[in-house]
């Protein structure tokens, strides 16, 4: 056993945004525990994406190339994958935590009798092993844990926890792998992807947005935040309770299911920061939450903020931006 | 059709977590406690899917004593019966050594479904339903929005990222982790509390089924996480601290 194994995500072609950042996460991970890092790739298109991945410093890119993987399934990825594994044994394997993943890796880590570390924030090297470190009770408490047992170790990293921007770069030779798999393995039939409607709002070229969420108790509460969106000149947006609710509609939502914005301005009233809400909107210049819970993990993401109940603090600030 | 629904209590949302002596678990002791919000949704598609096939929701919860009254909740919204899986109070458990011991009291149950929440509020892995799929040897889908009867099988609507959706396609027996938000949840009606007062709760001990173990990850430690970023939070009046922001947006930030 040996090495680091980094399993990543391509759609037609195009490497997913966290792929990299996985790729980051590995990288790292092989510096400091002196370790090589070798990646995998699969379904249709992953050719082209390991072309690309090919100008980053890796020992090797391992192209999973076969029909029954060319659509996903969770069950030809995991049997693919898991040859891979028992192929070349690494040590650790890391995956970017998208929904694909986490759809078929803590099939795979089962498979092979382990347990997947889902959501990885960051890490420490102890005794030379790895220490993640993750978050439970939606990101307010951060958990370490240890792998215990046999290699490998499955750990996929959550959005934005290592950044892709200073990877090493290098030039890596792919080799095509070809699993074994036969039609009858793959117990779901995949349909085309589809969207339901075309978003009429972009929030992405927004400077300002006020977005607003569970805080707001009730429907009849969303013109409040209307008017303190329109006294600053921004965009209305929600998290993703509101959405469900049908307080505001999908194209307003930002998170990992919505829109990712990075608005100079992001103000968050009476959102708690869920990891999901986090990722969409982590990148903005200046982020200001009003929150009642002090403990809030939006607060822990907020250049400013008020503690206090919204109700009373946006109309305050209403008042405060006429001055 | 028969459908098992995999529920969790968890403690309520917004309660002011205590890290414990132990330093590995919260302090149980003044929080409250429901539902875990997606096994809400998993509990209403499976009311849902009863009403509309017909046959028998049952609900399966490990917990300790105090699940007794989630379980019972979920009795009182529609499901039919409940298996009780007795757990110790502050016992760890990584999800694989849970889902073993949930497949275990399923095993003479042989649903044609199972479903679950995508994740807990709690822990967070987001990984028991995928896991129970596999430990059970069914076919699964994630991130549920809708399911459909389609001849011996069904037809269910997956959510992807970025507003993406897909259909897939798969037989039956199966397990499926639904959405959150893609129906409203129901309340339970004062005869359905009546009523769940007579339905049957099965208790078993998680030691008679095999017992929990952390023996493939272990959670050292459990920590309230540093903060990366310097935040100037007022917390006075709302008048005062209004204004203490937009000075800070205007002059500070110059974002405004």
């Amino acid at each position: 056993m040996s090495g680091i194994l980094a399993i990543l995500e391509q759609r037609e072609g195009k490497l997913h945004k966290m792929a990299l950042e996985a790729v980051a996460a590995a990288q790292q991970f092989g510096r400091e525990l002196g370790e090589p890092v070798y990646a995998a790739l699969a379904g249709a298109g992953a050719d082209a994406a390991a072309e690309a991945l090919a100008g980053y410093k890796l020992a090797k890119i391992h192209l999973v190339q076969h029909e029954l993987t060319a659509n996903y399934t969770p069950d030809g990825y995991a049997i693919a994958f898991r040859q891979l594994i028992a192929m070349h044994q690494p040590t650790y394997v890391v995956l970017p935590h998208t929904y694909q993943v986490r759809d078929f890796a803590p099939k795979l880590a089962t498979a092979m009798d382990r347990v997947l570390v889902s959501d990885v924030v960051g890490h420490r090297v102890e005794n030379g092993q790895l220490v993640m470190v993750r978050q439970m009770f939606q990101g307010k408490i951060n958990a370490d844990v240890r792998f215990a047992g046999d290699a490998p170790y499955f750990a996929s990293i959550q959005a934005g926890a290592f950044r892709a921007d200073n990877l090493e770069a290098g030039t890596t030779e792919i080799a095509v792998m070809t699993p074994e798999l036969k039609p009858e393995q793959i117990r779901t039939k995949p349909l085309e992807l589809f969207r339901e409607s075309a978003r009429a709002v972009d929030l992405t070229t927004a400077d300002i947005i006020v977005s607003v969420g569970r805080g707001i108790k009730e429907a009849a509460n969303i013109p409040l935040i209307q008017q303190l969106a329109d006294a600053l000149g921004g965009q209305l947006a929600a998290s993703r309770p509101i959405c469900d609710n049908g307080w505001l509609p999908m194209e307003r939502q930002v998170g990992s299911s919505g829109q990712t914005v990075a608005p100079k301005m992001y103000l968050a009233v009476g959102i708690s920061g869920a990891i999901q809400h986090l990722v969409g909107m982590k990148g903005a210049r200046t982020i200001v939450a009003i929150n009642k819970d002090p403990e809030a993990p939006i607060f822990e993401v907020a250049d400013y903020g008020i503690v206090g109940d919204l109700f009373q603090v946006v109309p305050a600030l209403i008042e405060a931006l006429k001055k | 059709m028969k459908i098992v629904v995999a529920i969790k209590q968890v403690p309520a949302r917004d309660s002011l977590l205590k890290i414990g002596a132990s330093g590995t678990r919260i302090e149980d002791a003044d929080l409250a406690w429901e539902i875990n919000e997606p096994d809400a949704y998993a509990l209403e598609a499976a009311l849902q899917l009863k009403e509309k096939a017909g046959g028998e929701a049952v609900v399966i919860c490990a917990g300790p004593e105090r699940a007794g009254q989630t379980i019972r909740e979920a009795l009182a919204k529609g499901a039919d019966r409940a298996i009780h899986i007795e757990v110790a109070e502050g016992e760890l458990a990584d999800p694989l050594s849970l889902a073993r011991v949930m497949a275990r009291a399923l095993a003479e149950e042989k649903p044609d479904l199972v479903l679950t929440g995508l994740q807990s509020d709690d822990l967070g892995y987001g990984q028991t339903g995928v896991i129970l799929a596999e430990v059970l040897g069914l076919p699964h889908a994630t991130l549920i929005m809708n399911v459909e009867t389609e001849g011996a099988g069904i037809k269910v609507k997956r959510e992807l990222e970025d507003g993406w959706f897909q259909n897939v396609e798969m037989p039956l027996p199966a397990l499926l982790t639904i959405q959150s938000g893609a129906t409203k949840l129901r309340y339970a009606t004062l005869m359905g509390i009546k009523k769940a007062k007579t339905k049957e709760v099965r208790h078993v001990t998680a030691e008679e089924l095999g017992g929990l173990s952390q023996t493939a990850v272990q959670v050292t430690r459990i920590y309230v996480p540093e903060k990366t970023k310097r935040s100037q939070v007022f917390d006075d009046p709302p008048k005062e601290a209004a204004a203490k922001l937009v000075e800070k947006l205007r002059f500070e930030a110059r974002v405004i």
